[in-house]
């Protein structure tokens, strides 16, 4: 007989399972499908050419975020490929009777901070979106995929997308968090030990007593960086935190029986017995504020190591270290503490929530930014704007010397005027320290916390954030 | 309801010569930088694969030399296309000229984008990847033939066996990889599962 436990992938799978193809493959169901303005017009544009319309429109939730400036955000948008992006999404969202967050709407932001914000994310679904961060949804239970432009298309035309099923890994952080560490660095460790590609055929299940005391924002952090480390999703089983975050936000099911509501949510939980295809431990007591030395986020060391040398790497890795260091043009066993940075960016679907902004605003009111270090602060959305201004946030930081922007994805990847320039290197709250992924061909990127991120800013250089706080 | 779809067209091999870009974890903003991404159709990405990489190399990037110019098979290390999910990437790799990708693993939305699209990404294990990558640097010239369905890349290196998938590989060969017409097919059962969903 089959085990009747059940992990939360199982679970969510069954539910939204249409039917097996001939391919071996399954047909799922994707409950929910948000859309932005880079991925989605191709797909539209195919649709059109197919004669289909949208199937379910009402599931269907757009927003404005990769290419929106942070300074003037007044149309028409200066850069005229972005403003033809923008009024093409509005269109199509016109078209097909789409909910449209634009800036008007005062909730635009990045799809990956407005999903959860506005209760649009609950636990059970399966969610799509053409960005790889789409596993950010995960934090709440859903099943969440990042998929390409011809998948938004299948999704626009058919809600479905045709998958197999994958393994899940149960990654269980035990301990607890010394203080100056926080989300960022537990995913950055994890991405660490088990690699840029281990989680290739796998959903990632985080748990033990670390992502129990987490916030929300705090799982989303880390079920937002599954990707990567490889994996096709995250999640975290939803408990009480999950259930009073989703009370009373807009879209949250308001039929008068949130409890009730919430009981089926907390019953998709892994059952005691569940089995897994892999299960790891992490002990996060251990895990120091991290940051990356090289040219993927794997390549992260905690602030009071030192940048590793081609010699200690194994075989397999050693040309990927020398590579790093080449373009990186760090020393080899150098610290990597005392780096100096040019750029300070607070931001990103990783770390542009309002937690994150706190945390760096209470390190920002320890001093200025120091003289030649450009910053941006870039919230994630416009609520979580609203939040951060009438909490006094924009003022310590402009009172510090930072930089305080409109909100959308900005510098993680460049598509709008924010971008490093030449070599310039970035202390960064984002997810990818890709060669080139801030804008600049040979542009150098560190990830770290925000908190992290705003020590450099004022230190003009890389500090352990557990000497201030 | 739309047009008649028409049936994809079935896959069973590739042929071609080979290209070789050596390296680990080539992620798809090195494939496509973003800022190309500011576009609204793919028509254009071709031009920009790769660019900051091959101006970064000065002339002396794989995609510029001679000898595999006129290559339709792409040969790859480990993990390759990770990090975004954008299809510009491998759009831009197809409108290049390659129609397959040979590596030793591949991202999955990478090698998700590329099912959609027909463009098989098969794997080798690292001996035979390495003498592949070995034999083709010495002579681009040669004809590769992958024949998915005997699971098999022949090239003057010898025959080989890759791994694909069977899901894939079944997509592939039965004309169903581009999978909207097989998803519209469920018909009814479509809204069957969504009305049963409790959102």
């Amino acid at each position: 007989m089959a085990n009747p436990a059940k992990n939360l992938f199982q679970k969510v799978w069954n539910a939204h399972r249409v039917r097996e193809l001939a391919s071996g493959q399954t047909q799922l169901l994707i409950g929910t499908h948000l859309i932005h303005e880079v991925t989605s017009p191709q797909a539209f544009a195919m649709l059109r050419e197919l004669e289909l319309s949208v199937r379910y429109p009402k599931r269907t939730f757009a927003t404005v975020d990769h290419i929106i400036p942070t300074d003037d955000q007044s149309r028409p948008l200066q850069d005229e490929l972005a403003e033809a992006m923008m009024s093409e999404l509005e269109q199509n969202c016109r078209e097909h009777d789409i909910q449209f967050f634009g800036p008007e709407s005062g909730f635009q932001g990045i799809v990956h901070v407005i999903g959860p914000e506005l209760g649009l994310t609950q636990p059970g679904m399966t969610i799509g979106c053409g960005d790889s961060h789409t596993s950010t949804h995960g934090a709440f239970g859903a099943i969440a995929f990042g998929i390409g432009t011809s998948q938004v298309r299948d999704l626009l035309a058919t809600q479905c997308m045709a998958i197999s099923p994958l393994k899940v890994r149960r990654i269980e952080v035990t301990g607890t968090l010394e203080p100056g560490v926080f989300a960022k660095d537990v995913i950055l460790a994890i991405i660490r030990r088990l690699g840029v590609n281990g989680g290739v055929g796998y959903a990632y299940e985080y748990a033990g007593p670390v992502l129990d005391a987490m916030s929300m924002e705090e799982r989303m952090t880390i079920c937002n960086m599954s990707i990567e480390g490889g994996a096709r999703c995250g999640y975290v089983n939803p408990d009480s935190t999950t259930v009073e975050y989703l009370r009373g936000r807009r879209y949250t099911p308001d039929d008068g029986d949130f409890e009730g509501k919430a009981a089926a949510w907390l019953a998709l939980a892994s059952d005691p017995g569940a089995v897994y295809d892999d299960v790891v431990e992490i002990d996060g007591s251990e895990i120091e504020p991290s940051i990356t030395w090289g040219i993927n986020p794997g390549h992260n060391i905690g602030v009071s190591e030192s940048i590793p040398t081609p010699n200690e790497a194994s075989d397999d890795e050693r040309a990927g270290v020398e590579e790093a260091l080449e373009y990186m043009d760090f020393v080899a066993g150098a610290s990597i503490a005392g780096t100096p940075i040019d750029v300070a960016f607070i931001g990103s679907c990783t770390n542009g929530r309002i937690s994150d902004l706190r945390e760096a605003a209470r390190i920002a009111a320890t001093g200025h930014v120091k003289e030649g270090v450009r910053t941006l602060v870039v919230p994630g959305s416009a609520d979580v704007q609203r939040q951060a201004e009438s909490e006094g946030l924009h003022e310590i930081f402009r009172k510090a010397g930072f930089d305080w922007r409109e909100p959308g994805c900005s510098m993680c990847l460049a598509m709008n005027p924010d971008k490093l320039r030449g070599r310039e290197v970035c202390a960064s709250s984002s997810n990818r320290n890709f060669k080139g992924r801030q804008g600049s061909p040979s542009g150098r990127t560190l990830l770290m916390s925000p908190a992290m991120v705003a020590a450099a800013a004022i230190a003009g250089e890389v500090v352990d954030v557990r000497r201030i706080s | 309801m739309g047009k008649e779809l028409q049936t994809s067209i079935r896959i069973d091999s590739v042929e071609g010569t080979g290209c070789v870009v050596r390296g680990d974890d080539i992620d798809t903003d090195r494939i496509i930088p973003a800022r190309f991404m500011k576009d609204l159709t793919f028509d254009d990405m071709g031009q920009h694969a790769f660019e900051d990489a091959r101006k970064a190399a000065k002339g002396q990037h794989p995609l510029d030399d001679e000898r595999f110019a006129h290559a339709s098979i792409l040969i790859v290390g480990q993990n390759f296309g990770c990090g975004s999910s954008r299809e510009h990437a491998p759009q831009a790799l197809m409108r290049f000229g390659f129609n397959a990708f040979v590596g030793g693993s591949f991202a999955e939305i990478f090698a998700g984008n590329c099912t959609s699209m027909g463009l098989p990404c098969i794997t080798l294990g690292e001996v035979d990847l390495v003498k592949l990558m070995d034999a083709v640097e010495l002579d681009p010239t040669q004809n590769l033939r992958i024949d998915l369905d005997a699971r098999s890349l022949t090239s003057r290196a010898g025959e080989m066996s890759i791994s694909i998938p069977d899901g894939v590989r079944h997509q592939l060969l039965a004309g169903d990889w581009d999978a909207m017409r097989i998803l519209l097919d469920a018909g009814d059962d479509i809204e069957k599962t969504a009305s049963a969903l409790p959102y």
